[in-house]
Formats: structure tokens, C-alpha cells, sequence
């Protein structure tokens, strides 16, 4: 981990993708050879509804300086509703994140569907543009030695 | 002259004397004194001789329906997973339940772990519980040898001094805020059930925290939380936390880490309230159980807020309603999703 002044820092973002949509989207945006940033590294999940908060505390733990959660439009879900349960859950961790002190912007939200690959960028510059001005993360992450 | 509360006693004792007595219930949990002044301890009463130790005061802080689900496996005879039940009525359990409590029963029965057939709720309006911390710090923290509760006042008493202390001014914070304290769901109830109470912003320690900055937010929340000596002691009197093995104690993955490290303690507060979304009813247990007093009945306070706000929804309110975070509406809101934000103006959900 560096710091703002360091040149060389980039910020590391975690992205948990759904199988159907939105990791579909991001093959798509790669296949159509749309530009974004190399600053996520993505994981490949079933469903949005397969995110739990753990998994997005465990990313900011290690050391992730944001993360990302992206899965199906509402209703377009694989799953039925896998991603309106989620959304659920989403809207409560994001809010207690923020109350807790975690910086808005940190943790992220999309949907975006298998034909979205222009979108897919666009979200993927967003975020690394907000993790960016943000600096690296220091809040909740665990510092071993 | 007797006081509400040793009415409230008598109250309890012959209901419970007569539940045990005609075997209607095998065991009756309530509460009796504790060995300490301002302590009461929860107490099963498992024969008609055992009624007279059941007491009730302001001191009963710890949700008994904590105690529910596995005083009622405890009547189960043995079986191995996927086993069938036994046929045939199994024996039922007398508990006390006041509002928060038996709102907390009614989540336990819509989560499977309670049995309402198997429960013979006696419910009584709350009048507020007392915080011993505060009434410790009134009196400066000196030694209290003894406290007598009258039905307004506490009359409290160490070795160099007498105060009497107005029993509203040391309520718990979260019976201060309270609205519903009559029991949602019983079988018997004693005294007079007093209404939904009007409290003028019950979520105002929490409005107060939100309207801080991000920097400010986690200063108080690394300071207020940084004493935690991970007891789990919040955990362990939470009538939602029944897991066979907790989050915290997986090892793999391991979710938080075990230390006192600060990481490990914020993620262990953030995620034990995280787990109450939806489910808490603000009982209070967790605060008064802490050891080292930290607020983190605020976290559960915040997630209740952002649950009646988005989904009005309140815990335990009804048992027809399905917990909050088991079921979904399309019209939820989604102003957080930044594929969103466009259309809707970028509001914060």
C-alpha cells in the first residue's frame, strides 16, 4: 500500500460480478474492446444475492481500497429475485457503512446486463475515479506487524 | 401499601404457581434477585415451590426470550438431523414477555425457533427498565450497598451516603425512546396495557450521528467502540443471535479476525448489527449486558431506522408480516446504485 504522494499508487478495487449479467458485460466490454481502468479485479459470483457483507468487509480488510457489487437489472435476474433481496441487504450495509464513518464511495453499486458493455466502462471509470480522489483506504483494514 | 412492582410479584408467582401446579407448562422462565443491589437474573422455575423466587423490578434488563429456544429443546427428547419430530404434544414453557420481548417471540416464531403452541406467554406493559450504569454515575460511582424501589423514585444507599433518585432520569436510553411497550402477542397479561407511548423523535441519538461528517462518524465510532474486550456478551444475551456457530467463531474463512486489533473489533460490531437488520426491537439487552458500556445499541437503532424508512417495516410487530429482508418489493429503493443515480436525481436512498 502507498500513499497520495506516491506516484506509482493506483487504487485496487474488488469487484464481486454476477454470472449472468454483469460478468457477461465485462466479457463484453473486453470482446468489443472498450477501453476502462486495469484497477479491478473481478470475481465471478452466481448472483448478486450471493454477496454477503462479509465478503465485502473481508475485500476492504485486505487492503482493497474499494469495491464494487454489480449484478442484474431488477427483474432481469437468473434467479427471479436473487437481486432484489440482495438490493435489500445492499441499502441497509451501504447505509450503516456510511454511518459507521466509511467513506461514500468505497463500497459500490451496480446494475448492469449482459449487453451493457459501454455502461460496464463507464461504471468501472467511475468507481476508479471516485476510489482515486478518495486515496488509498485506511478505515477497516487490518494492518498485520 | 405495596408497590406496583411487588403486585407485578404477586402477579407472576400465582400465575406461574398455577401454570406449574396443573402441569400446563413444564418450566416457567422469569427472573430472580440477583446476589448484587440493581441486578436481576433470569430464573426457570421448574416447580410450584420454586415460584416464590420470581421477582420483577427495574433491573430486568436481559431479554428473556433469549432463553426461550433452548429451554424449549431442552424438552425435546434427542434426535438425530433430519430426524422427524416426536409425535404428540411436547411440554410447553411459561415466560414473561413485555413489549420488546415478545416482539422478539414473535420473530422467533416466524424464524422457526419458537413453537407459539408450545409457549404460554404471560405479558406485562413495560414501564422502562433501569439502567444501573447511569444510577452508579449519579451517585458518582461510590459503592451502593442497597437500592429500594419504590413506584416513582430509587432509594439508594452505600456506606457513607442516602440518595433518592427519580426512577426516570436513570431509564435505559432505549426505553426512553420506546414506543410500543405493551406485549404484541400473550396468553395472560397483567396490569393495564398503557398505549403506544409518544416519544417526540425517537431516533434522535441517531439523527445526531448521521448529520456529522464521514471524518467525524468514524472518530466517534473508532473512540466509542475501541474499549470492546470482545467478551461477546452483546452476542450472547441477543435473543436473534441463535446460530449454532457464529460468524465470529468460523475459522474458515475466517470473517473477523479474534484479537483486540481494532479492525477486528470494529468489523465484529458492524457485522453483529448488521445481522439484527430487520430484526431488532431494540430490547436493549446488548448495552446493558457490556461490561465496558458501548453504544452499540445505536448500530441496530440505525438499521431499525433505515428498515421502518425504506421497507415500513418494524420487527416483531405482527406475525403475519414477513421479516423484512425475506422478502422484497419492486418499488424498493435503489437511489445507492449508481446505474441508477441519473434517473434519479443522485439522492442517497
Amino acid at each position: 500500500m502507498g500513499t497520495t504522494s506516491d506516484k506509482k499508487w493506483e487504487p485496487k478495487i474488488v469487484a464481486f460480478l454476477c454470472n449472468w449479467c454483469s460478468y457477461a458485460g465485462a466479457d463484453l466490454a473486453g470482446v468489443s474492446r472498450f477501453q476502462y481502468p486495469p484497477n479491478i479485479r473481478i470475481i465471478r459470483l452466481p448472483c448478486s444475492g450471493r454477496v454477503s457483507a462479509n465478503m465485502i468487509l473481508d475485500a476492504l480488510r485486505s487492503g482493497a481500497d474499494g469495491v464494487l457489487v454489480s449484478g442484474c437489472h431488477p427483474g432481469d435476474c437468473h434467479y427471479i429475485s436473487g437481486n432484489l433481496f440482495a438490493r435489500r441487504r445492499f441499502a441497509l450495509l451501504t447505509n450503516l457503512l456510511e454511518f459507521v464513518g466509511i467513506e461514500p464511495g468505497r463500497v459500490n453499486f451496480s446494475w448492469i446486463s449482459a449487453s451493457e458493455a459501454e455502461q460496464f466502462a463507464q461504471v468501472v471509470k467511475e468507481v476508479t475515479e471516485t476510489v482515486r480522489k478518495l486515496g488509498p483506504s485506511t478505515r477497516l483494514v487490518k494492518r498485520i506487524g | 401499601m405495596s408497590t406496583l412492582n411487588e403486585k407485578i410479584t404477586e402477579e407472576i408467582r400465582s400465575q406461574a404457581e398455577r401454570l406449574l401446579s396443573s402441569g400446563e407448562v413444564a418450566a416457567f422462565l422469569g427472573y430472580e434477585a440477583g446476589s448484587l443491589p440493581m441486578t436481576a437474573r433470569p430464573f426457570v422455575a421448574r416447580k410450584p415451590e420454586d415460584v416464590s423466587r420470581l421477582v420483577w423490578n427495574s433491573f430486568c434488563v436481559l431479554n428473556l426470550s433469549n432463553y426461550l429456544p433452548s429451554l424449549l429443546k431442552s424438552f425435546e427428547p434427542q434426535r438425530r438431523p433430519g430426524e422427524p419430530p416426536p409425535e404428540g404434544p411436547l411440554p410447553k414453557v411459561g415466560v414473561i414477555a413485555t413489549g420488546c420481548w415478545s416482539r422478539n417471540i414473535v420473530v422467533q416464531i416466524k424464524e422457526n425457533q419458537v413453537d407459539r403452541e408450545r409457549v404460554v406467554i404471560v405479558g406485562i406493559p413495560s414501564r422502562g427498565m433501569v439502567s444501573s450504569r447511569k444510577v452508579k454515575d449519579l451517585v458518582n460511582n461510590r459503592e451502593i450497598l442497597k437500592v429500594i424501589e419504590e413506584d416513582h423514585n430509587l432509594k439508594v444507599s452505600g456506606s457513607d451516603f442516602d440518595q433518592e433518585i427519580n426512577r426516570w432520569d436513570v431509564v435505559r436510553d432505549n426505553c426512553l425512546t420506546c414506543v410500543h411497550p405493551d406485549p404484541v402477542i400473550y396468553d395472560i397479561l397483567i396490569g393495564n396495557p398503557s398505549g403506544e407511548r409518544q416519544v417526540s423523535d425517537r431516533f434522535e441519538q441517531v439523527n445526531d450521528i448521521e448529520a456529522k461528517t464521514h471524518e467525524e462518524r468514524w472518530e466517534w465510532f473508532t473512540e466509542a467502540f475501541s474499549a470492546c474486550v470482545r467478551c461477546y456478551a452483546c452476542r450472547n444475551v441477543c435473543p436473534l443471535c441463535y446460530c449454532p456457530t457464529c460468524f465470529v467463531d468460523d475459522s474458515r474463512p475466517q470473517w473477523v479476525g479474534k484479537s483486540t486489533d481494532q479492525t477486528d473489533t470494529l468489523l465484529f460490531h458492524i457485522l453483529r448489527a448488521y445481522h439484527c437488520a430487520g430484526r431488532c426491537t431494540d430490547c436493549g439487552s446488548c448495552e446493558s449486558a457490556c461490561p465496558v458500556g458501548i453504544p452499540m445499541r445505536l448500530l441496530t437503532k440505525k438499521l431499525n431506522k433505515d428498515v421502518l424508512e425504506m421497507y415500513q417495516s418494524e420487527a416483531g410487530m405482527s406475525l403475519d408480516e414477513p421479516l423484512p429482508l425475506t422478502t422484497y418489493n419492486p418499488a424498493d429503493p435503489q437511489g445507492f446504485v449508481l446505474t441508477e443515480r441519473s434517473e434519479k436525481g443522485g439522492g442517497k436512498s
